[in-house]
């Protein structure tokens, strides 16, 4: 390593610019979470009251669960679901309409949400499908599955083919080469997927919002409602709740990732 | 020619294709053809090895040698023919069901185990005792000089290092055939001489039949006990390493193998043992009369550049027993040193260039010759070959 090349005054300011820019309204949020007034402009002294409050309010704790539980069981579905398509796309070299099949797999990562809502509710319309937890997993589920074959087909694509061959050749049926090699080499990207789905599925609103029936909103759902009727320093709390969840989350499928690369380094060919 | 020819031909003989007891081949390859879409990579190639042997697949990339290993190891069905190993046909097969190792020519070695979860990996497979397990490790890790290296992770070794893991693994289970892929390809020169040494003699003392593809012919030559030479899927020339320089069947293998002066030219006459040849650029050649009679007019004389002398004067006098003598006149082109040789281009006054190569016997260069010197090229009628393709 030869010079650390310095920041000069310019890049230190737009940097905090920047930074303020991202962060500055979440800090605010955290702060006021922690305000012991009614009044969500008013600074009051330090209190948790408002944490306390949201550990009383049933609706809240429900939608909450709500969430969590949509967000386990659509970010697993989607993992299983994302691998294979992975899987299936940088195996198959030879298959036609290759090309068009991964695009196809891509396309939902910039089809807006709104339009992926729409057509879903009227699936499960057209369906006759009870709108409710199940509604909402799955389509949470269309949506983050892609995530995780994008994830999961790069670290597959950094992998020698070879290795599995190898596998099969020192004496493993097909299945059993890709337990015991490909896996446990995918493995961090699988869980890093797992985690973006999640993440995903905890914040959405607008999907969610499309697909869900009554009784069983997910948190971002009741927290979008109760801000219509005025802003409750509750929500603040909550609010930084989900996003002390979100940066654990994020830390980890980093991470993953961090790990899935550096191995990759030597899985690669010399 | 002829006679010299018969004796490399004896010589081959010596070393047996068939296994010594049953006569049969250990591997047969039967008009293997492999086909990806409208590309035949494999055409309709046949081949019989022996037990023990050390066997060289050897051609340019693309040639299909890779194609035909990979059909041996069982990652790729033939579309025809068959593969006879020990007399079954193993042609469709899966690789796991067959008693039938592979190097890889990247190592494929596991990143997430160690040096000893890789060697044993085939081992576990197999259904071994642990013990029996541990011992073959131990044994293999010994074969191999890695002894200390058995619980670092491939990441932690070096090219070498990794390259004799993949070793191990491959020979571990101890399989009929051991297919190689280019095994020294990722190594440096100095380390990829010695270990051609130390997997020749691994072959002799495991007395494994090995098969490894390589487009260094240099490689090839040095390790097999036969080579064969592939083209465009085909299978173009099995012998051994001298007859396959000295007597090579097409002008492309002769090419491929080594470097070759080529005359084209008109067969004029046919006598006792010698045909003489009008080539185009080289004047009128004599040359020993080849095994197979010349049935084309049209045909080409080969010398490689070692067998071509150069001398300062004409010699006189021309035996009349014994090989004929090519005199060819021309001028010094183009002199470089290589150390051990020096390699000379001649042009000739008939208009070819031949290059020379002339061993350095001496240190001092007084026999050496300079750019622009007048010299006599000289070669004996027994020295060069007559190819027709």
């Amino acid at each position: 390593m030869g010079k650390v090349s310095r920041l000069s005054r310019f890049n230190v300011a737009s940097l905090a610019l920047g930074l303020a820019f991202l962060y500055l309204p979440i800090l605010i949020l955290v702060i006021y979470s922690f305000n012991a007034s009614r009044l969500v402009t008013v600074w009051g002294g330090w209190s948790l009251r408002w944490y306390r409050e949201f550990f009383n309010d049933r609706a809240m704790i429900e939608a909450a669960w709500m969430s969590l539980r949509v967000a386990v069981a659509s970010a697993s579905m989607a993992t299983v679901l994302g691998t294979l398509a992975a899987m299936a796309l940088s195996r198959g070299e030879g298959f036609r309409g290759r090309t068009l099949f991964s695009g196809m797999l891509y396309a939902p990562l910039v089809m807006p949400e709104v339009i992926t809502g729409l057509s879903l509710l009227l699936l499960f319309v057209a369906l006759n499908a009870e709108r409710g937890f199940w509604t909402v997993t799955i389509a949470h589920t269309t949506l983050t599955m892609c995530f995780v074959a994008v994830v999961v087909q790069s670290r597959l694509g950094s992998l020698d083919r070879s290795l599995e061959e190898a596998a099969m050749d020192l004496g493993c049926a097909p299945v059993r080469a890709f337990l015991l090699v490909t896996l446990p080499l995918i493995a961090p990207a699988i869980v890093a997927g797992w985690m973006l789905a999640f993440t995903l599925s905890l914040d959405d609103l607008v999907i969610a919002s499309f697909t869900t029936g009554p009784g069983s909103a997910t948190l971002p759902i009741r927290i979008y409602s109760e801000v219509r009727l005025g802003v409750k320093p509750e929500i603040n709390a909550i609010c930084t709740l989900v996003i002390g969840l979100i940066a654990i989350v994020i830390v980890i499928a980093s991470l993953a990732s961090k790990l899935s690369s550096s191995q990759g380094e030597s899985a690669a060919p010399l | 020619m002829a006679d010299e020819l018969e004796g490399i031909k004896a010589a081959d003989a010596a070393r047996p294709g068939a296994h010594p007891a049953t006569g049969r081949p250990l591997l047969r390859i039967d008009g293997v053809v492999k086909n990806f879409g409208a590309f035949r990579a494999v055409d309709g190639v046949s081949l019989d090895i022996g037990a023990g042997e050390f066997f060289a697949l050897l051609g340019p990339s693309g040639c299909g040698k890779t194609t035909l290993l990979r059909m041996l190891a069982g990652f790729e069905a033939p579309d025809a023919g068959r593969i006879l190993l020990g007399g079954s046909d193993i042609a469709q097969a899966l690789p796991h069901e067959r008693p039938v190792n592979m190097m890889f020519q990247s190592y494929a070695l596991f990143p997430h185990l160690s040096v000893r979860d890789n060697i044993a990996f085939g081992l576990k497979r197999a259904g071994m005792a642990r013990a029996d397990i541990a011992t073959r490790v131990a044994e293999m890790v010994a074969l191999v000089k890695l002894d200390g290296m058995e619980k670092r992770k491939p990441d932690q070794l070096s090219g070498g290092q990794r390259q004799r893991v993949a070793l191990a693994r491959a020979l571990a289970r101890r399989p009929q055939l051991l297919l190689l892929d280019e095994p020294l390809a990722a190594l440096d020169k100095k380390l990829r001489e010695s270990t051609q040494g130390e997997l020749m003699e691994l072959q002799r003392r495991l007395g494994m039949t090995f098969i490894i593809v390589t487009h260094d012919q240099e490689e090839a030559m040095t390790m097999a006990t036969r080579i064969g030479v592939m083209d465009a899927g085909k299978l173009v020339q099995v012998a051994s390493p001298r007859e396959l320089y000295e007597a090579p069947r097409s002008r492309w293998i002769a090419q491929f193998v080594g470097d070759i002066n080529l005359f084209e030219g008109e067969l004029q006459s046919r006598e006792a043992h010698r045909v003489t040849i009008a080539t185009r650029d080289a004047g009128t050649l004599v040359v020993a009369e080849p095994r197979a009679p010349v049935g084309k007019t049209t045909v080409s004389v080969a010398i490689r550049p070692e067998k071509v002398k150069l001398s300062r004067r004409a010699l006189d006098g021309d035996a009349d027993q014994g090989p004929a003598i090519n005199r060819l006149e021309g001028t010094v082109s183009d002199v470089c040193y290589l150390g051990g040789s020096t390699a000379y281009k001649v042009k000739l006054d008939a208009g070819g260039t031949v290059r020379s190569a002339i061993a350095n016997t001496a240190r001092r260069d007084s026999d050496a010759y300079s750019v622009n010197q007048r010299v006599v090229v000289w070669f004996t009628s027994n020295d060069c070959v007559v190819l027709e393709q």
